[in-house]
């Protein structure tokens, strides 16, 4: 592994190894140090003043500023969407602004920005309001006019019929011209105005009530949504003109129409006036009009001014803001002129963080240097793995269960093969491989372009792991060819088959029928056994056996793998209790079981594996009959099955004891050093771990140990079984496959119609895309994840880790989007 | 009284319940009050607060703060919520959280009258409404001169309407009439709920009969410590306590003849739930009583989330997140005007 010297860095089997580094900096060039080290991204901070709240911390005060400043960039950057100004995306050429200016810069371009807006605010309003007037005086002219001619008709009507009775429909302006001829007192008023449309019902009724019915309403929909000038939004609204009579009803109109909202506007009594105003307002309105467009204008060039440093700006306010939480992070001296910062680094960085401490220092014009020193704790450092656009995937996958104990053997490593390998046995479609193949491929080829733009969830997740995908339909095009299926369709790649007909009677194709004429087929099922009546006992014996198979091996791979992680954290108590017994009795049972699959498959003999491995329980001393298979076999499955007995209460009883007498031997060992080195006492202490002073409880770690050992006997029969999934996946696959080419195309094409033959192919295809290449990718996806998290990494993954966060200004971008 | 609602509560009401306590799992803990209590400035609060789940309602403030923008933005997160979770409501959940409005209602409507008594402006005594309680004709309140006019203009298109039927007469309004309109209403109100609850059954009646009784109590007995010394007659007094409750009916009985606060202790010490309210208070003293009070609802709001699968959780929701509202009112306010060492007199905390 890394001790030894010949190979390459294998950076992925263990994580990083991590120290916990002290660095004392001049309060000076505090700041720039954050800076670069937040550059070079390789320092994770503690938090050292987690007793404080955010606002009595020393940099609080600046966040507030930042906090003020990115409100004002969200600020502009609304302002921006509304006039559909898009800030460049291209960096502009580098102007070194600091903060205080680029604060009193964005002050003051915020205070423009607000004038400009009220300002124009103002205009529009008085411009929205002119429009409704105009409005107002079109429609509601509509209304007196077509009152005046219902009026003229009426008058007729009355000449005609010498009847003076006031009908309903008669209009009330005429009630008014009557009146006034007739003399008589009352005086109708009436207001005019612009209501929402869909407070008008509700307005009508309380006008109604208020008035109990005395007033007349008459209201006409505004065809096109009205700029309302005090909300500035697009209403639809309706023109209203209400007749009264009375002081007391006006004020209470007035009130109604002040509570719902609606404007009301003067309007002249006769025509004359009214077309007087028509122009005079129209005359306004173009006058304004202009106006506006000169403040729109300049508007818009102030937002293009900021457009194009706003990026730029955001970064840095986003920065500094970040480097000000850090900075929140330290601890201050006393005397108050140099920061302590605690973190952790990875080792391999040391030298890199050291010289950004050294190049800030230099830059800031610093006369002391910062201080670098490693500490020595006994915290769990964090995990942190070195990963690349094409592990970092399968690195995920482990990670979604469990983050990797600090240097434990990292499952990821054999997951980049293993994953796709299982994904690939229950999906062995060489066809379906492609079909994924071209997917992905699109993914990786775009994948420059792909990775700068935000998609879309689903989008997103199979983007990310493309390079999984690719994995995976490599593998299943391999597995394809050996399990010779192609869309469910047999071909002869690698020659020809081995099997033919006896004579020319065979058409039922049945085995019976057909005989070995050549050597076997090269590679692979041969194409011959497809559609066969004994496909199915045939492939289901092949592929059960090759589950059991592939799930001992990587079975065994997880227990080996937790000799290797014995070995890395020295305890040996590890190796011969846990990793030795369990070896054997996996190996016993199962691994004997894969030796007797490979003699079978070897030798060709008929014997009866299940019968073989239920008396091997049962009656181990009974005469093994047919049923043998080498010379011996009886007593070697004697002696494995009394290895694997011994093998439980190996795993079971002697750890907890001897665990409990090295605790006794340790804790009066630490009596003495306790005395003898107060002072590394004290650091651990300070460091707040107190590990070796936990108690040591017999019958708990006993229990723990029982359960452990159950679960493992229990285990390797039921994690063996559930590997049988491999063929009842790989099974379910490849029938749905048949019967969807079977079934669906095979049916179209007899029908001779080429209609029928179109739908066929579009269901087909449908049922291809839908049900094989999204479903069935997703559940053997699921499968595969399952084998690889319980029935793998139970053997020897602890996962309870956590992950490296460290200080960077390039994951800080990733974390915003 | 259990029926099978267990079963069968998620198909409706299973989004909503997981929303609402995701919701107040967001509430404020002690150690938020505790860190917002040190504030000095509106400025650190804001700053502590955006931290919390308030942040995106108060991060776009411009920076001289006030009081009233931290409240209203507070608010402003609750009607949101709120008005989330009944889009999403169907019957009869979505009554359920029409009724819990109700209270806010009535509020407005006495604070529109009120108002416009004395002659305020419509549109500034709008702003100081609660927009929970907000219905669309509000504005038009202020144009009724009595109770009869206010009826039959506004209320009666407003689910206040059958509330109303209780205190119609064509009395002019004063502060006195709307202070009682306010109760009748109230206590329609709360009898009215508390019918709609039992009739929902289960889980829900049985929590929320508890919560309402504990409301119809408090009112019973804030009615009587403001009535004393009031030309309010026992008569009247007596028929604005809710017919409900634990205090009824024999607890109102001897409400009604109180004269005094230490009357009022007395005849409630007989009630163990409030024998230990009115034990943390010296004689003579009324101040501290709504503080006891509500630290006593508080508890009991908390214990709603016990249960699963009963509607009471939303009541208590709201509720809570009132208080918090409250208790960030107060904070500010003490922070506003230097008046820290007062800061913890009024704060309920909730968990």
């Amino acid at each position: 592994m890394a001790e030894s010297g010949c190979c390459p860095p294998m950076d992925l089997f263990r994580s990083e190894p991590m120290q916990l580094v002290r660095l004392i900096i001049p309060v000076e060039s505090s700041h720039l140090t954050v800076s670069y080290l937040g550059d070079l991204g390789f320092i994770q901070f503690k938090d050292l003043n987690a007793e404080k709240s955010p606002f009595q911390r020393t940099y609080a005060t600046q966040i507030k500023r930042c906090g003020e400043m990115a409100r004002k960039l969200r600020f502009f950057r609304e302002q921006m969407k509304k006039v559909d100004v898009v800030p460049s995306t291209v960096p502009s050429e580098r102007i070194d602004i600091d903060l205080d200016n680029l604060e009193v810069k964005l002050g003051e371009l915020e205070a423009e920005m607000i004038e400009v807006n009220a300002n124009n605010e103002k205009l529009q309003r008085s411009y929205n309001e002119l429009l409704e007037y105009e409005l107002i005086l079109q429609k509601a002219g509509e209304f007196f006019y077509s009152a005046q001619s219902d009026a003229m008709a009426q008058q007729r009507e009355t000449q005609e019929r010498r009847t003076d009775e006031g009908s309903i429909n008669s209009p009330l302006l005429l009630d008014q011209e009557m009146s006034t001829d007739s003399s008589k007192v009352v005086k109708l008023g009436f207001i005019s105005g612009l209501v929402p449309r869909d407070k008008s019902m509700a307005f009508e009724r309380i006008l109604f009530r208020a008035t109990r019915g005395n007033v007349l309403l008459k209201q006409g929909a505004v065809e096109n949504p009205v700029t309302d000038p005090v909300l500035g939004e697009k209403v639809d609204k309706n023109v209203f003109v209400i007749f009264y009579s009375g002081e007391r009803a006006k004020t209470k109109i007035l009130k109604i129409c002040e509570a719902f909202g609606a404007n009301r506007y003067p309007f002249p009594d006769d025509l004359g006036k009214r077309g007087q105003m028509i122009t005079e307002v129209s005359g306004s309105i173009s006058e304004l009009k202009a106006t506006i467009d000169v403040g729109m204008l300049h508007r818009d060039s102030l937002l293009k001014n900021v457009s194009y440093h706003y990026e730029q700006w955001n970064l840095l306010v986003k920065k500094e803001k970040s480097i000000y939480h850090t900075l929140n992070m330290l601890s201050i001296d006393v005397t108050k002129k140099c920061l302590v910062a605690e973190g952790w680094s990875p080792i391999f960085a040391s030298k890199q963080v050291q010289d950004a401490l050294h190049r800030a220092a230099l830059d800031s014009n610093s006369q002391v240097g910062s201080i670098f020193q490693v500490l020595h704790t006994r915290e769990s450092p964090p995990t942190y793995f070195r990963t690349n656009k094409f592990n970092s995937a399968f690195q995920e996958i482990v990670d979604a269960y469990g983050v990797a104990k600090y240097q434990e053997a990292n499952p990821g490593v054999y997951t980049i093969v293993t994953f796709p390998f299982l994904f690939a046995v229950m999906f062995g479609d060489w066809g379906h491989g492609i079909c994924l193949l071209l997917g992905t491929l699109f993914f990786i080829l775009r994948e420059k372009k792909l990775s700068s733009q935000k998609l879309g969830d689903i989008t997103e997740m199979t983007f990310g792991g493309r390079y999984v995908i690719l994995l995976m339909s490599l593998f299943s095009i391999y597995t394809g060819l050996v399990y010779n299926e192609f869309f469910s369709v047999p071909f002869e790649l690698f020659g020809r088959s081995a099997y033919a007909c006896r004579g020319p009677s065979c058409s039922d194709s049945t085995t019976a029928g057909l005989i070995k004429v050549r050597d076997a087929y090269p590679f692979g099922v041969d194409p011959k056994w497809h559609g066969t009546r004994s496909e199915l006992p045939f492939l289901n014996s092949l592929k059960m056996k090759m589950s059991i198979l592939i799930g001992v091996a990587q079975m065994n791979l997880g227990i080996i793998l937790s000799y290797f992680n014995a070995k890395f954290f020295k305890n040996s108590v590890n190796v011969w209790f846990q990793f030795v017994p369990q070896m054997l009795f996996l190996n016993c049972l199962f691994g004997y079981l894969s030796v007797l699959i490979i003699v079978k498959w070897c030798t060709g003999s008929k014997a009866d594996l299940y019968h073989l491995m239920i008396y091997m329980f049962l009656s181990p001393t009974d005469d093994l009959g047919e049923n043998q298979l080498f010379a011996g076999q009886k007593t070697l499955q004697i002696v494995l099955l009394l290895l694997a007995l011994v093998a439980v209460p190996w795993m079971l009883l002697p750890k907890p004891f001897i665990l409990k007498k090295q605790f006794q031997d340790r804790h009066q060992g630490q009596s003495y050093q306790l005395l003898q080195s107060a002072d590394d006492s004290l650091e651990v202490d300070a460091h707040g771990s107190h590990d070796g002073h936990e108690e040591f409880e017999f019958s708990e770690v006993f229990v723990h140990q029982l359960i452990h050992t159950i679960e493992f006997v229990l285990g390797a029969v039921s994690n063996t079984a559930s590997y049988l999934r491999l063929w009842a996946l790989s099974l379910a696959h490849s029938e749905l496959s048949t019967v969807f080419y079977e079934k669906v195309l095979l049916l179209a094409w007899g029908f001779n119609n080429v209609i029928i033959l179109i739908v066929g192919i579009i269901v087909f295809i449908c049922a291809t895309v839908g049900v094989l290449l999204v479903m069935e990718t997703l559940s053997a996806f699921l499968h595969a994840l399952r084998l690889h998290w319980v029935e793998f990494q139970n053997k020897f993954y602890e996962g309870d880790g956590y992950k490296f966060h460290p200080f960077s200004f390039a994951l800080m971008d990733e974390d915003d989007e | 009284m259990y029926g099978f609602e267990a079963l069968t509560f998620n198909i409706h009401g299973g989004y909503l319940e997981a929303i609402v306590r995701g919701h107040r799992s967001g509430l404020l803990t002690a150690a938020d009050y505790n860190n917002l209590c040190q504030c000095e400035t509106l400025e650190d609060i804001k700053m502590h607060l955006s931290a919390t789940e308030y942040g995106p309602y108060l991060q776009n403030e411009p920076s001289p703060l006030h009081t009233t923008t931290i409240v209203e933005k507070c608010t402003l997160k609750l009607v949101d919520e709120y008005k989330h979770m009944l889009c999403q409501a169907t019957e009869p959940l979505s009554t359920f959280l029409e009724y819990i409005t109700y209270g806010h209602m009535i509020d407005n409507v006495v604070l529109i009258v009120t108002g416009t008594l004395h002659e305020r402006d419509v549109n500034e005594l709008l702003e100081k409404c609660h927009p929970l309680g907000m219905f669309d004709s509000i504005a038009s309140l202020a144009v009724a001169q009595n109770m009869r006019e206010l009826y039959r203009l506004v209320l009666v298109d407003t689910p206040l309407a059958p509330y109303f039927s209780e205190c119609i007469t064509s009395e002019d309004l004063d502060d006195m009439n709307i202070e009682i309109m306010r109760n009748t209403l109230y206590k329609a109100y709360l009898e009215d709920f508390y019918k709609f609850c039992k009739k929902l059954g289960g889980a829900t009646a049985e929590i929320m009969s508890d919560l309402l009784a504990f409301e119809a109590d408090r009112r019973a007995v804030n009615i009587t410590i403001n009535s004393i010394g009031t030309e309010l007659t026992r008569d009247d007094r007596r028929k604005l306590y809710s017919n409900f409750g634990l205090l009824y009916p024999y607890g109102h009985e001897e409400l009604a003849v109180c004269e005094d606060i230490d009357q009022v202790r007395a005849a409630m010490e007989k009630y163990p739930p409030y024998q230990s309210i009115f034990a943390k208070i010296s004689y003579g003293e009324s101040q501290m009583l709504d503080k006891a009070f509500y630290e006593e609802e508080v508890k009991r709001l908390c214990l709603a989330f016990e249960q699963q699968f009963h509607f009471a959780v939303f009541f208590a929701y709201v509720r809570l997140r009132e208080q918090e509202i409250r208790n960030l009112m107060w904070i500010s306010e003490c922070v506003a005007q230097n008046q820290k060492s007062r800061v913890h007199d009024s704060v309920v905390f909730i968990f």
